[in-house]
């Protein structure tokens, strides 16, 4: 298992030079770079700007600078947030985002689990469809609907909970994000635990399992089992994108998250900030994904990473 | 009496004075449109750095509440040498937050540090007028060559280049806050956390909590603490406009810079006279690429600028948050009387009838040769409206084909910066001090980077000379009217709107004035809760 382990990790050292790389040259690509306002800057500014920020090297130079800084765990200063560099940005917004959507994964993963299994044991009853129909409205309604509706029930009609901000972290403040990044991941979950529970129970060995006369209680221990091997699989991603922020959720609910870091990045050609994000993201799928292929061999015994 | 009940007793009055107290603490919570990018005056470009950077300095002068210059560090100044030598007198009671004096030095320490090359000021051409400036700044001049000087403790001395009848509103934007130089120096890039920070002004920062707010509190040294009546303000990165409307309405905020535009009538019956539009000095306008035919001819581009019906653009298009505008200068700004452009005065089926037969005159249009035209936006909801307006205008008035090409703000203007191809684009300005001298720059022949039109005219030129060196300030400005006059004939530009800015004031808020300046600082208002 360890050296299953070390293995994997060591095979995504070439996965994430290929992604640096590939992101690298991709960012500069787009037309204009971080300097280009609307209020333009006078050339001899430009200049300046240029050299202090080493853009005016010849790409392949800035490339084979980023990539020497980066093995030094130095990821550069950002371009727009002029008071911190892009370690520091990142080191500051992780937190927010990893709290937020380690709540919300919590969520959607006990309710959905809870609701799919609800669903399948009841298998074309009103009340599995009436769970499913739910579960639909969970995965199509847009985020960005469904936070603004929070936002005016609960802090503007009801006067329950505040609007926005992290609010030091306090539960208040955190209710309203987490319901609103958690509800899609709910809503999928729940639909993927349906089907693969409903699977499960018409399995051999849980028919076996039936003849012989063990509880109910029993049974579904057992199908859940293998029926969360799906899930599982759709964690991976789905964790990595939780924990490195919502764009959308962290705007809206004015969370200090990295979730714009990304899009914001990109917009304004910060390259260093996007580059940060892409290797943040990337180390989080190669994480999340090795994570999930321990938890396989957790939760089927056929599984071995010898 | 028993004791519990007594000890309760205690704790409950003991509570309820501290509840007492935290209610005398004054707070401000006020939504700021967005992330600062950085809380150094010297690396600073927009308008959410101003805010919070002219809460926590002073500068030798500051606007007052209605955007009218005042004494701010110095007490007095005299100019002379013919407008070229500034002497500004110092206050005796300015101190640092950390209880040093402000002195000349720390003046002399700023501005050489905001013109040295390697600090790589964004703005640092701003105050170029200084003597010596440009030069230090390109790198040829050390900058202790820099045209300011300390003459004692408690007097500045700046020389400028050449008269610069403006240079007193350049002093009061955000660059020309002054900057604690041993903090500076001790702390290097980190002199801008809080804890490092030593300011000059009203407030200093006892928080940065990048995305999610900024704390100021009261700063006991400020010379004039004892006129500030907030205590504490806390300044929100409220970058979702709606969302932040939402806390505006929900009590979380005092105040909150820019809401969306379409949400103006709702907001205006909802909230009243809370919502805030008065016009400032900004200008939306159409750059005309004149260099290229058709738009070489002026009369195509008198006939293209006639044929907008600027009123429906303001009111329809940006729901009232926008005045029609037809000059290059915005009105507000004292001393200046607009040119005059023929066509204001008439209506607007007038204005289309002349534009037809300014065109057809050009031998464009139905029965000549076909006009087209494409414009160029930068990714906007109300540019894209504008635009789409405007092509509209253009098919139905002068039957030019239209099209619309969008790209996002980066390319846009990365390419008229460079000089890339267009047929008209979409363009904003935003004045840095307010004199006509800061609109009418974009059309200098010289001025590589913003006449994207590439306006070339030798009278337009030398006018804008004249006033550089004209001293009287109402000859000036009549000097720079005729820079205008010319401007507008020739009309490389087509100005559209002048945009108002947007703010919710909630009437706990006491003492905010509008301004065309768009400048609000914290210590000049009072909250009753």
């Amino acid at each position: 298992m360890l050296g299953y382990t070390l293995r994997r990790l060591a095979s995504a050292v070439p996965t994430l030079f290929i992604i640096v790389t590939v992101a690298f040259f991709l960012v500069r690509f787009a037309p204009g770079g971080p300097f280009d306002l609307e209020q333009p800057l006078a050339p001899q500014v430009l200049d300046n700007l240029r050299r202090t920020y080493n853009l005016d090297q010849p790409l392949h130079l800035q490339y084979l600078d980023y990539l020497a800084k980066l093995v030094r765990g130095d990821l550069g200063p950002s371009y727009t947030a002029l008071d911190f560099t892009v370690g520091e940005m990142l080191r500051r917004g992780l937190p927010y985002s990893i709290a937020l959507g380690a709540s919300a994964l919590t969520l959607a993963l006990v309710l959905g689990v809870v609701a799919g299994v609800f669903a399948a044991l009841r298998q074309n009853s009103t009340k599995d469809y009436a769970v499913m129909a739910v579960a639909t409205v969970g995965v199509t309604v847009p985020n960005f609907v469904v936070g603004p509706v929070l936002q005016l029930v609960f802090g503007l009609m009801l006067g329950l909970l505040p609007l926005g901000g992290w609010g030091g972290g306090d539960l208040a403040h955190r209710v309203l994000p987490t319901i609103a990044l958690a509800l899609p991941q709910m809503a999928v979950i729940a639909r993927l635990t349906r089907s693969s529970m409903i699977e499960a129970l018409r399995a051999d060995h849980i028919r076996t399992l039936r003849a012989n006369g063990l509880p109910g209680r029993a049974i579904i221990a057992h199908a859940l089992r293998g029926a969360l091997l799906p899930v599982v699989s759709y964690l991976g991603p789905a964790a990595a994108a939780l924990v490195t922020g919502s764009v959308v959720i962290e705007k809206i609910f004015a969370i200090p998250g990295v979730g714009s870091y990304f899009v914001e990045g990109a917009l304004n050609r910060d390259y260093t900030l996007v580059m940060g994000t892409v290797v943040m993201l990337a180390s989080f799928v190669v994480l999340f994904n090795l994570i999930v292929d321990l938890l396989y061999a957790a939760l089927d015994p056929r599984v071995r990473y010898d | 009496m028993g004791r519990p009940w007594k000890l309760s007793f205690i704790s409950a009055i003991a509570s309820f004075a501290m509840t007492g107290l935290a209610a005398a603490e004054v707070v401000y919570h006020r939504g700021n449109a967005g992330e600062p990018k950085t809380l150094d005056q010297h690396q600073t470009s927009i308008d959410v750095e101003k805010n919070v950077l002219k809460d926590l300095y002073e500068g030798l002068v500051a606007y007052n509440p209605k955007g009218e210059i005042i004494p701010g560090v110095a007490e007095s100044w005299s100019i002379g040498g013919d407008g070229t030598v500034y002497t500004f007198k110092l206050r005796d009671a300015g101190k640092w937050s950390n209880g040093d004096p402000v002195k000349a030095s720390d003046f002399v320490y700023s501005f050489r540090r905001i013109m040295n090359p390697a600090t790589a000021a964004k703005y640092a051409n701003l105050l170029y007028p200084i003597k010596n400036a440009e030069k230090v700044n390109k790198g040829e001049l050390k900058p202790e060559e820099l045209g300011v000087k300390a003459a004692d403790d408690k007097t500045l001395v700046i020389t400028l280049e050449r008269p610069t009848p403006y240079f007193l509103e350049l002093l009061q934007h955000q660059t020309g806050l002054p900057l604690h130089q041993a903090s500076v120096e001790k702390f290097g890039k980190d002199f801008v956390k809080p804890g490092n920070l030593v300011s000059n002004g009203a407030y200093l920062l006892a928080e940065n909590v990048p995305n999610d707010h900024i704390k100021l509190t009261k700063n006991p040294n400020y010379w004039n603490a004892k006129s500030v009546q907030i205590d504490t303000v806390f300044f929100y990165p409220t970058e979702d406009n709606a969302a932040a409307v939402r806390r505006f309405m929900a009590g979380e905020l005092d105040t909150n810079y820019q809401f969306p535009i379409d949400q103006l009538p709702f907001l205006r019956e909802k909230l009243g006279a809370q919502v805030r539009t008065p016009p400032y000095l900004a200008l939306e306008y159409y750059a005309i690429n004149v260099t290229k035919p058709p738009f070489n001819d002026p009369r195509v581009r008198k006939a293209l600028s006639m044929a907008v019906d600027r009123d429906y653009l303001a009111e329809k298009v940006w729901g009232g948050a926008a005045l029609p505008a037809y000059n290059i200068v915005p009105p507000g700004l004292n001393g200046y009387a607009l040119a005059d452009v023929d066509y204001k005065s008439l209506s607007q089926l007038d204005r289309e009838d002349q534009a037809k037969a300014l065109l057809k005159e050009a031998g464009y249009g139905p029965g000549g040769k076909p006009l087209k035209i494409e414009i160029r936006y930068n990714t906007n909801e109300s540019h894209k409206k504008t635009a789409t307006a405007v092509a509209d205008m253009w098919k139905t008035v002068l039957g030019a084909e239209v099209t619309l090409l969008n790209t996002d703000v980066k390319t846009h203007y990365a390419h008229l910066q460079n000089r890339g191809d267009f047929d008209v684009a979409r363009a904003g300005w935003v004045a840095d001090y307010s004199d006509p001298q800061n609109f009418l720059f974009l059309g200098l022949s010289n001025n590589r980077v913003g006449n994207y039109s590439q306006y070339n005219s030798a009278a337009f030129d030398a006018a804008m000379a004249k006033s550089d060196v004209t001293i009287d300030p109402a000859e000036r400005m009549k000097v720079l009217r005729t820079a205008e006059d010319t401007m507008m004939k020739d009309g490389p530009i087509i100005p559209l709107l002048n945009r108002a800015s947007l703010h919710l004031v909630s009437n706990r808020v006491k003492g905010w004035v509008d301004n065309v300046q768009n400048d609000h600082r914290s210590q000049d208002l009072r909250i009753e809760r």
